[in-house]
């Protein structure tokens, strides 16, 4: 299968390595990927400010450049997201509409595509490790992804899952507001952390780098050796 | 910023920081979670179940016009006088009215959150009149001059040792950590109260249209006293409690408790259709229902969002939400607090005025996921958003999202601002962390991550 893969700006610049471990994935499972120049922001941090024509700009783009992409696979549930939920409700009552439909019955998030897709469950990865996963929000609440992150995570070899509590409450960053109001984002990331260092899990594994961005930023600043990945990151590993 | 936007950033930052606020509010609400999930397993399907609950409700709300007019005839039919409230003002004025013309002194209320919407208790206290809270919590509240801190745990945010610091100073009582012997302590002081009031003002939980009677479910029995035992019965609600029937309690009872309180019911469940009626021993002898507007009729017209008005105030939206777990009840400075007092309060109150609610959300839908009647809170609040930047843009950041389409739109462009920003990279360090580093907002409590020495697509471009 030819397999358009959308890398988000925060993946691309600070987490290159989830987008290579995908494409080896990907490649590995024999598929043909192409990654478009063009694609650098699916226009949500516009979009969520309330700003829509300022995102209509980007998405508009999105839309014309994936017209005719069989498969387009997300590196972020939240991207994938806006790509799938939110692109037909920005262009309700715009000629664009169709497109927007079209492209939300091709768009998947990563490890959706491979479980529910792909028919894929095991990629033979073998990951030594304690880890403890956390669902991102909106790959969980708005594309109801809940099982196949989970599916993945169980054939990996030598890897201890420990649940944490609340695995599903959200980390914090929710993108402008982590910086809007910050106070508040630190606490629910602090809650999150707690959550995970009460497991001795050595790893916070998420199938969303944009949360893994946040977490690690706390972790990094109070000096906690926890450190965090990608579930792409781990099932590349061999 | 307007004055309540700064002030819930002041109250959020103290109650942030406050880890004892935390770990109390965490733990109850913990304990709130496992027995709901206990009670949702009783039901033989909970999402068919709020999807009965959703329906019913949109039935109720997009024929309001002709529920309301049937609740009416047929609660006036046995002698209740209702009135129509088109402001928090006018129900103020009818209610005082009501009190005045029944020569009343005192009065007793049980909990209802339309009360507090309109600012009732100032309103009957500045007249003159003693108005006593009979449910626990509010008595509590009420004893602190506050507001509720839940609108349906309205003491949630005090420990036993608290309450009874409070009791002691206010009732004389002695110290105690027995919940039991706090409650007894209320209870004396409340029936002295019930019997002496003249008035009984209460809210409604539900208002059924097919037999014109009001619904009030409570777990203390308080509200049944303060409807039995005063002369004069007054009760407040929205007009979007209406029920087409009287059958859609069997899920609306079970589903209020469920979700609100983790309880498979509540424990005391009355309906009350009018007066005491002839040849009936006890009830009041004056019932009057005061049906509130208060700008609902404007979220009604607001076909995107009339959902809203399917709130039944369980509150499981605000027990779910992280925001409100770690900033609190009394942070919002609204009388509906949580996510749908950040989807309402704009509408009710004015958008300017309330829009940083809908922006204080990191939008993880854990509350859409919650409501037991499907009301689509964390999208609602996205148009919000997007209605407010509609109506009056804040100029900087539309400018700074048009600069970002820009750049983002021309690849080569934002490939030069890849190389910029690596190269700008180091200087941040000089500023990282301070007041004018421009990532302050990001930086005062978190490490940004290093942007990598060759991008993803840096990397895709070498491939080749």
């Amino acid at each position: 299968m030819r397999i358009t893969l959308f890398i988000p700006c925060f993946v691309d610049l600070v987490h290159p390595q989830v987008a290579i471990s995908m494409v080896q994935i990907l490649e590995r499972l024999g598929h043909t990927v192409e990654c478009p120049r063009e694609l650098a922001c699916c226009g949500q941090p516009a979009f969520n400010s309330g700003y829509w024509d300022e995102s209509r700009a980007i998405a508009v783009n999105v839309l014309s450049r994936l017209r005719d992409a069989e498969a387009v696979v997300v590196a972020s549930g939240s991207c994938g997201a806006m790509l799938k939920v939110f692109y037909p409700e920005l262009f309700a009552k715009t000629p664009h509409l169709d497109a927007a439909k079209s492209l939300s019955t091709r768009t998947w998030e990563f490890s959706d595509f491979l479980v529910t897709r792909l028919g894929v469950s095991d990629v033979g990865a073998r990951f030594p490790a304690r880890v403890t996963f956390h669902y991102g929000c909106h790959g969980l609440r708005e594309l109801g992804i809940k099982q196949p992150p989970r599916v993945l995570l169980s054939k990996v070899r030598d890897i201890q899952l420990l649940e944490m509590k609340e695995a599903e409450t959200c980390c914090g960053f929710g993108g402008a507001f982590a910086a809007k109001f910050p106070m508040i984002s630190t606490a629910m990331g602090e809650v999150k952390c707690a959550s995970a260092a009460e497991t001795g899990a050595e790893y916070i594994v998420s199938n969303d780098s944009s949360c893994l961005m946040h977490i690690q930023g706390l972790l990094s600043r109070q000096g906690k050796s926890v450190k965090t990945i990608h579930l792409a990151e781990i099932l590349a590993r061999q | 910023m307007n004055t309540f936007a700064a002030q819930f950033r002041k109250q959020s930052l103290r109650l942030t920081r406050d880890l004892r606020h935390r770990l109390l509010i965490q733990t109850a609400l913990g304990k709130y979670e496992t027995q709901r999930d206990q009670r949702k397993a009783a039901f033989q399907d909970w999402q068919s179940a709020r999807q009965a609950a959703a329906e019913i409700k949109w039935d109720a709300i997009n024929h309001l016009d002709t529920h309301l007019r049937d609740f009416v005839s047929r609660i006036e039919a046995r002698g209740t006088v209702v009135h129509w409230a088109s402001t928090a003002a006018q129900a103020r004025d009818i209610i005082l009215g009501i009190v005045r013309d029944s020569k009343a002194r005192s009065i007793i209320k049980s909990k209802a959150m339309t009360a507090e919407e309109i600012h009732l208790n100032d309103a009957l206290e500045k007249a003159g009149f003693e108005v006593v809270e009979s449910d626990l919590g509010e008595f509590i509240v009420q004893l602190r001059h506050e507001p509720p801190y839940h609108i349906v745990f309205p003491a949630m945010h005090l420990t036993r040792g608290e309450i009874s610091e409070l009791f002691t100073r206010e009732l004389g009582s002695a110290p105690t950590s027995s919940p039991e012997e706090l409650t007894m302590i209320a209870r004396r002081a409340l029936r002295k109260k019930y019997l002496t009031a003249d008035v009984g003002i209460t809210g409604a939980n539900f208002a059924i249209a097919e037999t014109g009677m009001i619904s009030i479910t409570e777990n203390e029995g308080n509200a049944r006293l303060t409807a039995a035992l005063p002369r004069v019965m007054i009760s407040l609600l929205g007009i979007e409690k209406i029920l087409p029937r009287l059958a859609d309690l069997a899920l609306f009872l079970p589903m209020l408790a469920t979700a609100g309180a983790g309880q498979a019911l509540t424990c005391y469940n009355s309906l009350y259709g009018g007066p005491r009626q002839p040849g009936e021993s006890d009830g009041p002898e004056q019932f009057h229902v005061v049906l509130l507007d208060n700008r609902r009729t404007e979220l009604l017209a607001d076909a995107e969002q009339r959902d809203a008005l399917h709130c039944i105030r369980c509150g499981a939206c605000l027990n779910v939400c992280p925001i409100f777990r770690n900033v609190g009840g009394h942070t919002y400075g609204t009388t509906y607090s949580g996510p749908i007092g950040s989807v309402i309060t704009p509408h009710l109150r004015g958008l300017q005025d309330w829009k940083h609610l809908s922006s204080a959300s990191s939008l993880c839908g854990a509350c859409t996921e919650a409501c037991p009647v499907k009301i689509d809170l964390h999208h609602h609040l996205l148009q919000n958003r997007r209605n407010s930047v509609a109506q009056k843009p804040a100029r900087l950041e539309k400018l700074a999202y048009k600069l970002f389409a820009f750049v983002i739109n021309r690849p080569w462009l934002y490939a030069l601002a890849k190389k910029f920003a690596r190269v700008c990279q180091p200087l941040h360090s000089l500023v990282k962390g301070k007041r004018i580093d421009p990532a302050y907002g990001w930086t005062q409590s978190r490490d940004l991550p290093n942007l990598a020495s060759r991008s993803f697509k840096e990397w895709w471009k070498d491939r080749k």
